[in-house]
């Protein structure tokens, strides 16, 4: 049974002002309600007035997924009501948007083996953020709700795709994707709490649609996605039908629960907002498409091609624009295959098993910092472990390299040092010797362990082989 | 009762005292029948007067265009810090924290803020009967509807109980009193005035204008309040005017009145006055004749599209409402009785007691017609026919500098006469919707009176010659009734 995904991701701008009004964005840390003026509390009398800069972003993020931008474009009124939207209508747009028709490309993991896949983009459009609703409690239990705008008026992007994705990994995939793409841009910050809510359309090969309105994190898309396969297809191998209706995802149980079917939709009576006109947007597109940086794609490319690392090593640093950025700094001083495999493989994996991002590594460990390291490793300064070590240790608690190398003694040992541990590991383990003699590679392996544990690690594995073997051998 | 020009030079010379004007104002307001304010804002407009007595010689203040000139604000326009209630009882209590940016005009050329007048709730009435504060009353008859929706300031101005007043216009709400009290009010063209702070009926047609006793301290009103202001993205931006600066250069020229008026074209659309009163009729044919005499001459044209306009002003009218009430829910300011329930429950409990029976119709309609699958068949073809009857005031006026009609095809009828009969009440619009369907500007200014009610003669003008109305109105006024 075919399964068909359609996304509507909404994503927060970095612009420093509202949508429509002066109020400033950095309200995330705020006290509720101090972020707000006439027009985004919707008193009666204010009228809104576009942000250009919030627009301009629009038109980057549209030409970024290589939409078609609309010459003219127009706001129009939603209109539902809701406590959280005090005009009683969101500002949106509707039949003219900023842009159409734009493909993302993914990399499918999974089943299909890393193949390339294609994603329609349907529209790009702006629209503002409603305020939010905040519950004493969880929603079931709370006897009342307070209303935060604060939000209220920020300035989204929403990007609809065509029902392309083909599976709630795919989604997924798509979604770390889009993220990458917009941070390229220096227009959104996925760090940010709510920076993107997805709404996600799937039905199954027999069924009607269903909305999963309003997810708001990537995992949570996934996971949602796989409750609804599960229902939908035991509903038609029931013999009974999926309907089309609207659904509110649980993230807490990890299920989704019906909040309305089609005949209850809302009407929400669009018509063109009458205090904003018709805005030109044409003359606007030739100088944003100058100001997109090289995205993904071309960055992948481009790596793999000048420092000649490896595919899977070139997805991996350029998923994210700050560990781009940092990969390159580094790469341009340093063997950028080694820079790969210690960004890549170590340094990242470092930050997710802490859950920090690049970008706020940034200010624990910098790309000058990663050149030290990987100098001292390639001349032998420290090893492996070593390595890893400092950047465990910056990390955790800062510091500089040379300065936890000295503190924790990282330093590698000299080969007189390592050729004193030998003979004593020698005369200690003499059955083990006798072994190695008599064929048993194993042994080999053990004596290794055996140096390695008396230098304290501070020795490289591969020149303790190379030497305890010719001890024995002479 | 003194112009406001009067008062300006008689403040700035020291002949005039503003705190005894004011006082005295606010005594006749104290013994008036009228019922034209809602809201007084007496104590501080008396201290901003003795403070312009005290410093009326400082530079400063020497330059003020309005210095020291009490003003009669409509209710529908945001006062920092003063009651706006829109006379709804949804925005009882309800104080704007921020002035509309037309009274920031006000404050900055000296003029000092009366109160707020009454009007139809939300602006919905030609009678300013659907108040929630009760009907204000013709100063000519005290029977009778002053007109609406701006009836208020209407009556404030004739009665003196106001120097100037400041009204808004949707679909004939400064014309429609002023014709009914006899006094001047101007509609600018869209886009001219700021509508910023100008508690929203309908976005797309209406305007913020001035009320007044002669065409002159109208002319000094518009100057004042049409400044340039990018809060507001309706206001059309001329290029290398900012702030728009309009002047009135021949308000002080040594110009004859009939001067302004040689040569002018008139135009007289005949359907305008097909539903007119005899008596209506006679004294608009008198101001055109009145012209001819100064050197104008005059043409009766046809304009065919005229009986589409009021079933179009009402569709789009309704359509915007329904959309720009919804915010009245309670919640952040305004009514909020009872106890709380649930939100649906509570937000339309407020709204079914907060809103008057007119504002409800009115937002049934427009709802319905905004509707999933109305929308085309209602508001789409409203639109089209906006753009027609937009395309025959263009036309009209390609041949004529101005045209000339009456502002209401009668005089002020009597309090509840029409009041049960909203479709009677719609009608009497039918010579002032259009033009704010065509975004034209328009002045209506007394031409004579049938029985002691006042009548209004409406100059209508091209897109932004606002200059070339008010010059055709003063000639008028100079010589006319």
């Amino acid at each position: 049974m075919d399964v068909k995904i359609g996304l509507e991701c909404h994503a927060q701008l970095l612009t420093k002002s509202k949508l429509f009004c002066p109020c400033s964005t950095d309200y995330h840390n705020a006290e509720p309600n101090t972020h707000v003026c006439a027009t985004c509390l919707g008193l009666p009398g204010a009228l809104p007035a576009v942000n250009r800069r919030a627009l301009r972003y629009g038109i980057k993020i549209a030409l970024a997924l290589g939409c078609t931008v609309q010459p003219e474009t127009i706001f129009y009124r939603k209109n539902y009501y809701y406590p959280d939207l005090p005009r009683g209508f969101q500002i949106t747009q509707y039949d003219f948007p900023i842009a159409f028709s734009g493909l993302v490309r993914i990399e499918s993991d999974g089943d299909d083996g890393g193949k390339e896949r294609e994603i329609r983009i349907t529209r790009v459009h702006m629209e503002e953020d409603p305020g939010r609703l905040v519950y004493k409690g969880t929603i079931d239990t709370a006897t009342y709700a307070l209303v935060d705008y604060n939000r209220s008026g920020m300035p989204l992007v929403e990007i609809v795709t065509e029902p392309d994705l083909k599976s709630p990994k795919e989604a997924r995939i798509f979604l770390g994707k889009l993220r990458s793409i917009l941070e390229y841009l220096d227009v959104f910050d996925g760090n940010l709490e709510g920076a993107m809510r997805v709404d996600a359309n799937i039905s199954i090969e027999g069924g009607e649609r269903a909305e999963v309105k309003n997810i708001s994190s990537f995992k949570g898309v996934e996971k949602a996605l796989y409750f609804e396969i599960t229902r939908q297809r035991n509903l038609l191998r029931r013999g009974l039908t999926v309907q089309q209706e609207t659904r509110h995802y649980d993230e807490v149980r990890g299920i989704t629960l019906s909040m309305r079917t089609k005949e209850f939709e809302h009407d929400y009576r669009y018509f063109p907002e009458p205090d904003l006109v018709p805005i030109r947007i044409a003359k606007y597109i030739e100088e944003v498409r100058r100001e997109i940086p090289e995205l993904p794609d071309e960055k992948k490319l481009r790596f793999i091609k000048r420092y000649s690392i490896t595919r899977e090593h070139a997805n991996s640093l350029t998923f994210d624009i700050h560990t781009a950025d940092f990969y390159e700094d580094v790469a341009s001083k340093r063997d950028p295959k080694l820079s790969a495999t210690w960004i890549a493989d170590v340094l990242k994996g470092e930050l997710n098993y802490r859950s920090i991002s690049m970008r706020e590594a940034s200010t624990r460990i910098s790309p000058d910092d990663f050149v030290t390291i990987l100098t001292y490793l390639k001349t032998g300064v420290i090893t492996d472990r070593g390595a890893t070590e400092i950047i465990r240790e910056m990390l955790d608690h800062g510091g500089k390299p040379e300065e936890i190398m000295e503190k924790k003694g990282l330093g590698s040992i000299g080969s007189e040092a390592i050729e004193t541990a030998i003979e004593a590991v020698i005369k200690e383990n003499e059955s083990a010797v006798q072994d190695y003699h008599a064929g048993k590679k194993e042994a080999l392996n053990f004596l290794v362990g055996q140096v390695m544990k008396h230098t304290r690690g501070r020795a490289e594995p591969k020149e303790v082989r190379t030497m305890l073997k010719e001890k024995m051998e002479r | 009762m003194r112009t406001a020009i009067e008062v300006v030079e008689g403040i700035k010379s020291g002949a005039i005292s503003c705190e005894e004007l004011l006082s005295k104002i606010y005594e006749r307001i104290a013994k008036s029948e009228l019922n034209c304010y809602i809201t007084l804002n007496k104590e501080s407009a008396l201290e901003t007067a003795r403070d312009v007595d005290k410093r009326r010689e400082e530079e400063e203040f020497e330059q003020k265009k309005l210095l020291g000139v009490p003003i009669a604000i409509k209710d529908s326009i945001s006062t920092k810090g003063i009651q706006t209630t829109c006379a709804s009882k949804i925005l009882t209590g309800y104080v704007p924290p921020y002035d509309a940016t037309v009274i920031e005009a006000l404050k900055q050329e000296g003029a000092i803020i009366i109160g707020k007048t009454n009007m139809d709730e939300f602006c919905m009435g030609t009678s300013t009967e659907t108040s929630y504060y009760g009907a204000t009353k013709n100063p000519h008859d005290l029977t009778r509807v002053p007109g609406g929706s701006s009836g208020g300031s209407a009556a404030a101005v004739y009665a003196g109980e106001a120097i100037l007043a400041l009204g808004s216009d949707t679909g004939g709400s400064i014309r429609c009193p002023a014709s009914f009290c006899g006094v001047v009010g101007l509609k600018t063209t869209y886009g001219f005035v700021s509508r910023y702070g100008l508690i929203a009926y309908a976005n797309s047609l209406e305007q913020i204008g001035p009320m007044a006793s002669t065409v002159t301290d109208t002319a000094l009103l518009l100057e004042v309040i049409s400044a340039k202001d990018e809060r507001d993205s309706t206001q059309i931006k001329i290029k290398n005017n900012a702030p728009m600066n309009y002047k009135f250069s021949w308000l002080n020229g040594t110009r004859s009145e009939s001067d302004e008026i040689k040569g002018m074209r008139i135009g007289v659309p005949k359907e305008f006055l097909e539903g007119a009163s005899l008596e209506v009729k006679k004294s608009v044919w008198d101001a055109v004749h009145t012209f001819e005499d100064l050197g104008a001459s005059y043409e009766e044209i046809s304009m065919r599209n005229l009986k589409y306009a009021l079933a179009s002003y009402y569709l789009i009218a309704m359509s915007e409402a329904s959309s720009n009430l919804a915010r009245f829910d309670g919640l952040r300011y305004g009514l909020r009785e009872g106890k709380d329930e649930d939100w649906h429950t509570t937000f339309s409990k407020i709204r079914g007691e907060g809103f008057g029976e007119e504002v409800k119709r009115r937002i049934i309609l427009g709802t319905y017609a905004l509707s999933a699958g109305y929308y085309g068949k209602y508001y789409l073809k409203a639109l089209k026919v906006r753009t027609l009857i937009k395309r025959e005031f263009e036309d009209a006026l390609k041949t004529h500098d101005i045209l000339a009609m009456p502002t209401m095809p009668f005089v002020a009828f009597k309090l509840g006469e029409r009041i049960k009969d909203p479709l009677s009440l719609y009608l009497a619009d039918v010579n002032t919707v259009s033009i704010n369907l065509a975004g034209v500007p328009s002045i209506s200014i007394p031409c004579g009176a049938s029985q002691g009610l006042p009548i209004g003669l409406q100059i209508v003008g091209k897109h932004f010659e606002e200059d070339r109305i008010l010059r055709a109105a003063y000639g008028y006024e100079q010589n006319g009734c």
